[in-house]
């Protein structure tokens, strides 16, 4: 692990015992974790290589306990880590030595769903899935879904304003939300945004959204929920080059169709996973498709043909269209199962989540491939090909010494690459602790100065969820400092009317 | 007379805002100044017009992105769009005629600052779901920039969110980067005639929580509906639009024709008509006349199934139309100068959501919280968001709140 992290507070370390006796008259019962053993499965998130035990673990099950827990906490200097299911890939909910573990899973129920106003009310602690699942008798669903949608939760999924592969057409899940209760660091209870569109001022939900648990601790979430399109088919299209494939990807959308879904894989993800889910992926091609149409039949037969005729003109080697429900799951198995296929074919991988300009794609493929070969470790690709998000997996083994530091350069050097070509560090998965250190790659330090600033705004202690996201950590009083030439700047030199 | 600053390049803009830092100056923004008439009545020193920062810089149909300098003219973008097929899916709609400026004058730095959309809104999303990145000099007299000029970004904050509808009070944009999206090959509008505004709302709620994938909901009462183009009678109408490739709307139209039926009697707009209906919707045609304009108007925006209860709760002589399914209702107040703010305020409190005093005479914008006024907690967040951005507030003070 080579992300510093903020220094330990000895003196909130020497007030321990306190501090747990105090949480426990907030939290009763079991909700305050302190043993070792029993704080083990919270020492890290889904990225896995940064390990670190909290101070203290506690599971409130009401907005008041939460209120009181970090009215507490900012009382008295103690830094706390909010934590959903524990998903993030990015290191978002990793904890501090000195610092509470405040996990939200006990805020699990479905307050209400009101088909009316085709919004459903939840719990942050509410899977993804479970959403979809609890309105799916009428025939709705919510729409965000990323891959690990059976485990992650709405409020995670609010912190790290999670996509998934329908978010090209449906929106990520800053679209998807329409309101939520938070609670700031000072105990403080606001309500932003409810049933209606739009903010009537500043759109702070809108910040909060992809704050990654720096700005406040979500404890109610107002989702829109959306009627199931009719049908959805999917075409698997083999090319023989990555180049033509992402050429087919641009004339499709050029051609004026945003399908739902548009996954792309390279050789060495299509072996990997076909080995593992036996999808009826062809082996023989350099890159893959899968192209996903919803929509009533006649919309979907239309499309398809489209689609079709476009991946032919664009060199398509293999062009399969599903026939059934069961086999347009069974495309997507192999896609959703890509990770833990990295997982079988190498002891370890590391997940990344840059976004490029598709037509970069080439490129950036070509240097990963000379990468690839400067640091000895696999790469496999895949790649939300519609909205240019690319996901390598770096192949290593961690009981090799010095292999999980190569794999991060490597994987830092190809989010260098993502940002030189015009893209970003990250599409989906968050900065966290993983990408922090990198962030002056895209922002300078006046950008990111001014993020600082909206966190102040929300927390001037700094106390929640700090050592993620920014590099460098500024009190709020020397970011908050203006030099200004009183009398001495004259009149501006501009045009003037 | 103000004094007007008409700064070149970024730089220039920097150092206007560090003139006014230093001498206790406060700064008007303004790109072609079609909104200036909204919000409360600015009075600042120095005007601040953007409209040098004009042109389309980025334009890549394939990766469904534009950038752009601020101060260019909405029309200038709709029309390169239009000519390779595509729109801004938000389908921003135009304050200009209604408050007594031509039509068609805005910049892209206005539609994202004040967040605009249209009836798409509840499909595609307002202004914010399209912001992408942005370079903008706060009241620091910085430059910096958010996001980037990709589709799916989440690196640091969404600072895009919280320009999008700040009204110029945290920063002064200079370049914008929007998604773009492929224009629907046709259009119909299915009309259901004659409902009552509760009828309509409940309609509007079975049509938009059907799988016919309606993109536009509006109900336009008997009072109004002869205002609006593309009608086939002056009568009260429920318009639903349907957007597609053609054999997918002629389907849908089958299915909502069948499902409305047991609403009204239901008949279809050929493409002509149904984008006629929705350019009048987008103007806000009912309150963009010349007669109309005297008449104070309010922008509510609530949870849309509830909307209809407005009637019951505003006087009876105010006129109105709902779009969004019932989400955003347009009411224009009978009197002359009379907004009839108290009862706006409770009806909205009782029904939740905001209402903005779009129009008003400008003793009146002066007089009364002209955007919806925060509880406590709410206006103290927003009051040190606006200082984290500008803490001298040297910019648009006071346009939306007084202290922001």
């Amino acid at each position: 692990m080579s992300v510093k992290m903020p220094e330990t507070d000895a003196a909130v370390l020497g007030r321990r015992a306190q501090i747990v006796k105090t949480l426990r008259t907030i939290v009763p019962g079991e909700g305050v974790i302190d043993r070792e053993r029993e704080m083990k499965p919270f020492e890290s998130d889904g990225l896995t290589a940064y390990r670190q035990l909290p101070m203290v673990v506690v599971l409130p099950e009401t907005t008041r306990q939460v209120a009181d827990v970090l009215k507490y906490c900012h009382d008295n200097g103690i830094k706390v880590v909010p934590r959903g299911a524990g998903t993030s890939l990015s290191g978002g909910a990793l904890p501090l030595a000195d610092g509470v573990l405040l996990g939200m899973a006990k805020f699990n129920k479905v307050r209400e769903i009101d088909f009316e106003n085709r919004v459903a009310v939840v719990e942050p602690g509410v899977t993804n899935l479970a959403v979809s699942n609890a309105v799916a008798h009428a025939g709705f669903y919510y729409a965000p879904d990323p891959s690990s949608q059976i485990a992650c939760t709405i409020g995670g999924n609010v912190a790290e304003n999670s996509g998934g592969v329908h978010c090209l057409k449906y929106g990520m899940t800053t679209n998807n939300v329409l309101g939520c209760e938070i609670v700031l660091m000072n105990g403080e209870v606001l309500r932003l945004g409810g049933k209606h569109l739009d903010s009537e001022g500043y759109d702070l939900l809108g910040l909060v959204v992809g704050s990654e648990g720096l700005l406040g601790v979500v404890t109610e979430v107002t989702v829109r929920i959306l009627k199931k399109p009719e049908t959805a088919r999917a075409v698997l299209i083999g090319f023989p080059t990555s180049e033509e494939a992402g050429d087919c990807v641009s004339k499709v959308i050029g051609s004026g169709i945003i399908p739902g879904g548009m996954e792309m894989m390279d050789k060495p993800a299509i072996h990997a996973v076909e080995q593992f889910v036996h999808a009826g992926y062809p082996l023989d091609v350099e890159a893959l498709l899968i192209v996903e149409l919803d929509g009533p039949a006649a919309e979907v037969d239309h499309l398809i043909a489209k689609v079709e005729s476009i991946a032919r003109d664009c060199g398509a080697v293999s062009c399969q269209v599903s026939t059934s429900e069961q086999q347009r799951l069974l495309f997507w198995a192999g896609r959703k199962a890509a990770f833990p296929a990295a997982g079988r074919i190498s002891p370890d991988y590391y997940c990344m989540d840059g976004t490029i300009p598709r037509a970069k794609l080439p490129l950036v493929l070509k240097r990963m491939k000379e990468l690839s070969e400067k640091y000895g470790l696999g790469v496999a690709n895949v790649f939300h090909a519609g909205d240019g998000n690319l996901h390598p997996l770096i192949l290593y083994d961690s009981n090799k010494p010095g292999e999980l530091d190569r794999a991060e350069e490597f994987g830092a050097d190809i989010l260098r690459l993502c940002v030189e070509v015009g893209g970003v560090l990250t599409g989906e998965h968050g900065v966290g602790v993983e990408k922090r250190d990198l962030m002056p790659a895209m922002f300078s330090e006046i950008d990111l100065n001014a993020q600082q600033r909206v966190k102040c705004a929300f927390d001037p202690k700094g106390l929640l969820n700090p050592g993620k996201v920014f590099p460098q950590l500024h009190r709020c009083a020397e970011l908050g400092r203006m030099h200004i030439s009183r009398g001495q700047v004259p009149f501006p030199d501009l045009p003037r009317f | 007379m103000t004094d007007v600053l008409k700064p070149a390049d970024i730089t220039q803009v920097e150092e206007a805002v560090r003139w006014a830092l230093g001498n206790d100056k406060t700064l008007e923004l303004i790109g072609s100044g079609s909104k200036r008439a909204l919000g409360r009545p600015s009075q600042t020193d120095v005007t601040l017009d953007l409209s040098a920062f004009s042109g389309i810089t980025l334009y890549e149909p394939d990766e469904l992105i534009l950038s752009a300098r601020a101060g260019t003219p909405l029309a200038e973008i709709e029309k390169l769009l239009d000519d390779n097929n595509q729109q801004l899916d938000f389908e921003p709609m135009d304050y200009g005629p209604l408050l007594g400026q031509p039509a068609g004058q805005g910049t892209i730095g206005g539609v994202l600052a004040t967040n605009l959309s249209g009836p798409r809104r509840i499909k595609a999303g307002a202004a914010r779901d399209h912001f992408l990145g942005l370079t903008v000099v706060t009241g620091r007299g910085e430059a910096i920039k958010s996001g980037g000029r990709v589709v799916k970004n989440v690196t640091g904050y969404d600072l895009c969110k919280v320009m999008a509808g700040s009204w110029g009070t945290l920063g002064a944009m200079t370049d914008v980067t929007v998604k773009v999206l492929p224009k629907a090959e046709t259009e119909v509008t299915v009309v259901v005639e004659g409902l009552g505004d509760a009828q309509a709302c409940a309609a509007m709620a079975a049509a938009l929580g059907s799988s016919c994938d309606v993109s536009a909901a509006a109900h336009l009462p008997d009072h109004v509906a002869s205002y609006f183009e593309g009608l086939p009678k002056a009568e009260a109408a429920t318009v639903l639009r349907l957007e597609g490739v053609a054999p997918s709307v002629a389907h849908r139209t089958g299915m909502l024709t069948t499902l409305m039926q047991t609403f009204g009697s239901v008949v279809a707009l050929n493409e002509t008509d149904s984008r006629k209906v929705w350019r009048s919707v987008r103007r806000v045609a009912p309150f963009a006349t010349e007669a109309a304009r005297a008449r104070p108007l309010w922008r509510i925006s609530t949870a849309p199934a509830q909307a209809h209860r407005l009637v019951d709760l505003i006087t009876p002589a105010a006129q109105m139309f709902y779009d969004w399914g019932g989400g955003l209702t347009w009411v224009g107040m009978p009197f002359e100068g009379e907004a009839d703010v108290g009862s706006i305020r409770r009806a909205v409190a009782e029904l939740g959501g905001h209402a903005t005093l779009v129009r008003a005479p400008v003793a009146l914008r002066a007089s009364l919280e002209v955007f919806q006024p925060q509880p406590s907690g709410l206006a103290a967040l927003t009051k040190r968001v606006k200082e984290s951005f500008d803490p001298k507030a040297v910019l648009n003070p006071g346009r939306m709140w007084a202290g922001v």
